[in-house]
């Protein structure tokens, strides 16, 4: 019988050495090459960090191969990142080049560091979600590889975050990335209504929907969606299985582009639609890379030093932005939903 | 089985980055579902939609939450995925592991998994992705008894997460690990068993850095800071400038409120620090010379959530500075977590975030019900409507007139 309520296993116990030395009294840090940190304590003691790309679905064969590394190197300690980058910790500086030198003979990919572009937080996609509009993995595993260069070196205007979501539920940091990747409907739900009186609460389902697109038909014991206040974001199908809106030919991705979750320089800000529509295209999905390295390409071009995606075009203006990256600007990129009023231009100072 | 060709699938295997793709290849030599997952994948790639049925309920003894249940759309075809459950087990602080405890993690799984994992959730747990539904008590049983725990799912308190903090950051302002695993285990009832109208999640960041996404991703998002002055180290500084590095263009005019100067003749910073609000920038960008005050603590914000249903909110303040202390087993903070969380409870409508819940009704009647005092820090700027609703017991309600006759 399994303990209830022990909750997760204790930090304390799995922190290597060095850093329970000096817990708490880190002195300053810097990146001596892209991938590695070396954080400095008051004690003078120097841990190395080496940082290193995952793919975030990996079978118990790839953890078994890091941890032979921990060992090998790092006295069996490592961690895992926010972004789902693994980190080598190393304690003797002795063994970092060894590491480094392992690591590159063995194909890992080292980098995520500074002014770079590291892991792209995602979600699930074809592989496990019932909901997706796309796939995640594979679009993720399209676009890194496209932009490798950007993740193992720290040559761009400042760091550049990105972050994939397979629906908009929008599962991870989509919302507020520098480039957000969002799998999206076009179509309306089909309602199959023998399923939907065996298996759905209809008010709970009449409740889901943002817009009050969904009314009940009690002479039918089932629901009538309108279909012209419907924007096809899904969450009826979560309430109910018999909303099913999938739709291969009409499924795809939107960018949205500007958002961070720091505080420096700026507060943090949400990502904003600029491309209202790209087709899915598996396995590599050319349409999303090329149109997402375009935008990098234009940021890296235009930006200054130190400038986020989002506070470079803040700083120019979106209509400037548009001009200068030729997206077409259409009517689907005005917010029209409840908070629309304040992102409509309520000055008369623009660019032409 | 018959090998099974997978050519959309195969082109993932080619380029830089770490390939999915191989690493479900190298799990299905030894995984038959995991072997099928490639199919079934291949086919989504092929026909452009995805192929899991809607749902599923599955979980163990004692829990109300912690599994998720996933059934592919065509059993018959593929019989090894036909239950494909998805088991979250809650992470260590920060993300820190020693070998053993991973190969602990592998070795249970291997016994009865897909072999595949995801390293980690968003949220943060360990992903274990796929398992029948005959086996999900054993497999807790046996994680249990090797002192792991079941993460969050449902209308709980999900799994809480944390940047690395202390653990390797000069930046940290509180003890991050510590605050996530302390916190965690006092609220254990309400992370296994969903009681509440929605899920609620929980993150700690060390700064404004915010390296967990907390004010994005979680309703109550707990941000460190100070109070004092930033520290400066003026030799520190003089080293900076010695390599030409540009405080002025890079560092002081980049400062949001432009309450940092750099003096390039004694090549000295200093500090306006009423007006500095602790951005983090210039910090980040000298971090030798630079340090955080030493009164240091957390800002509460909340309500942060996704897209679904009212759009995506980002946590606001409620509380501008509370000290996070582990020796005071961070009861200022748990205290007023119960009284918001007791308080949504009560209020919250089916499938309402918190968030949700406090625009529906007002930020007013939130900080009033909950007992936490309105401050000009909780908004960018006051209303510009006149739309004010006034406590009408707090009034006088005589209904006498001025010249004292009744109204």
């Amino acid at each position: 019988m399994a303990k209830l309520d022990q909750g997760p296993p204790n930090y304390k116990e799995m922190l290597p050495p060095i850093i329970k030395e000096n817990y708490g009294k880190w002195q300053y840090h810097e990146i001596p090459q892209p991938g590695v940190l070396k954080h400095v304590a008051e004690s003078g003691a120097a841990l190395y960090s080496v940082r290193v790309g995952s793919p975030r679905l990996v079978s118990i064969d790839f953890i078994r191969d890091i941890c032979n590394l921990a060992d090998q190197y790092c006295d069996g300690h490592l961690r895992f990142t926010t972004r789902n980058n693994v980190e080598f910790l190393v304690s003797d500086e002795a063994k970092l080049k060894e590491l480094l030198e392992t690591l590159s003979a063995q194909g890992y990919a080292v980098g995520g560091t500074g002014a770079s572009i590291s892991n792209i937080i995602h979600t699930q996609g074809w592989v496990h979600c019932h909901t997706p509009a796309t796939d995640a993995s594979g679009v993720v595993k399209a676009v890194m590889d496209d932009l490798y260069e950007y993740f193992e070196s720290m040559k761009l205007p400042a760091k550049l975050k990105m972050g994939l979501a397979c629906c908009l539920n929008m599962c991870g940091s989509t919302h507020c990335s520098d480039i957000g990747i969002v799998g999206v409907h076009r179509t309306p739900p089909r309602i199959d209504h023998e399923k939907l009186r065996k298996t759905t609460e209809i008010p709970t389902l009449v409740a889901s929907c943002p817009t009050g697109a969904i009314r009940p038909d009690p002479k039918n014991k089932s629901v009538v969606v309108n279909e012209d206040k419907c924007m096809y974001c899904g969450n009826c199908y979560t309430m109910s299985p018999a909303m099913e809106i999938y739709d291969p030919r009409n499924d795809g991705i939107a960018i949205l582009i500007g958002g961070k979750v720091s505080n420096a320089r700026t507060a943090p800000s949400f990502s904003r639609m600029v491309i209202p529509f790209l087709p899915n295209n598996p396995p590599r999905w050319p349409e999303v890379t090329e149109a997402i390295r375009s935008i990098i390409e234009l940021w890296i071009a235009n930006a200054h030093k130190g400038e986020r995606l989002g506070e470079w075009i803040e700083r120019i203006g979106w209509e400037k932005f548009f001009s200068l990256s030729g997206l077409p600007f259409s009517e689907m990129l005005i917010d029209d939903y409840i908070f629309a009023r304040e992102t409509f231009r309520t000055a008369a100072g623009f660019k032409y | 089985m018959t090998e099974k060709k997978t050519p959309l699938l195969d082109e993932l295997e080619k380029g830089k980055w770490p390939s999915f793709v191989t690493e479900m290849k190298r799990a299905a030599v030894k995984s038959e579902s995991a072997g099928e997952l490639l199919q079934v994948l291949e086919r989504s790639y092929v026909e452009h939609r995805g192929h899991w049925k809607h749902g599923g309920i599955v979980g163990v003894r004692g829990y109300g939450g912690g599994v998720i249940g996933r059934y592919v759309d065509e059993p018959e075809t593929y019989p090894n995925v036909a239950e494909f459950h998805t088991v979250r087990i809650n992470q260590p602080s920060g993300f820190f592991y020693n070998t053993k405890t991973l190969r602990t993690i592998c070795d249970i799984w291997e016994k009865y998994g897909s072999r595949l994992t995801n390293m980690h959730g968003s949220t943060g747990d360990v992903i274990l992705l796929g398992c029948k539904t005959e086996d999900i008590q054993p497999i807790f049983d046996e994680y249990s008894e090797a002192g792991f725990d079941l993460g969050g799912s449902g209308s709980c308190l999900r799994t809480t997460n944390c940047c690395v903090g202390p653990g390797r950051c000069e930046f940290a302002c509180y003890d991050t690990l510590e605050a996530c695993y302390n916190i965690t285990n006092e609220f254990m009832d309400e992370l296994h068993r969903p009681m509440w109208p929605y899920k609620s999640k929980i993150k700690f960041s060390g700064c404004a850095n915010d390296c967990t996404g907390a004010i994005a991703r979680s309703d109550i998002s707990v941000i460190g800071t100070w109070r004092d002055s930033i520290q400066f180290d003026q030799a520190a500084v003089k080293e900076y400038a010695a390599k030409n590095f540009d405080i002025q263009g890079l560092v002081c005019d980049k400062c949001p409120t432009k309450c940092l100067t750099y003096n390039s003749q004694a090549q000295e910073l200093s500090v306006v620090a009423e007006d500095c609000t602790r951005c983090m920038h210039c910090i980040n960008m000298m971090p030798k010379a630079i340090k955080a005050g030493k009164e240091k603590g957390a800002s509460i914000l909340i309500g942060g959530k996704s897209t679904i249903v009212q759009s995506a909110f980002m946590s606001s303040v409620v509380v501008p500075f509370m000290k996070m202390e582990v020796e005071s087993d961070f009861e200022e903070f748990k205290d007023l977590v119960r009284r918001i969380w007791d308080w949504w409870d009560e209020n919250g409508k089916s499938r309402e975030r918190l968030g949700e819940l406090i625009y529906r009704v007002g930020m007013g009647k939130f900080l009033r019900e909950c007992e936490i005092p309105a401050v000009p820090q909780q908004v960018f700027r006051p209303r510009a409507n006149p739309y004010v609703f006034w406590q009408q017991d707090d009034l006088d309600k005589s209904g006498t007139a001025l010249d004292g006759s009744k109204l």
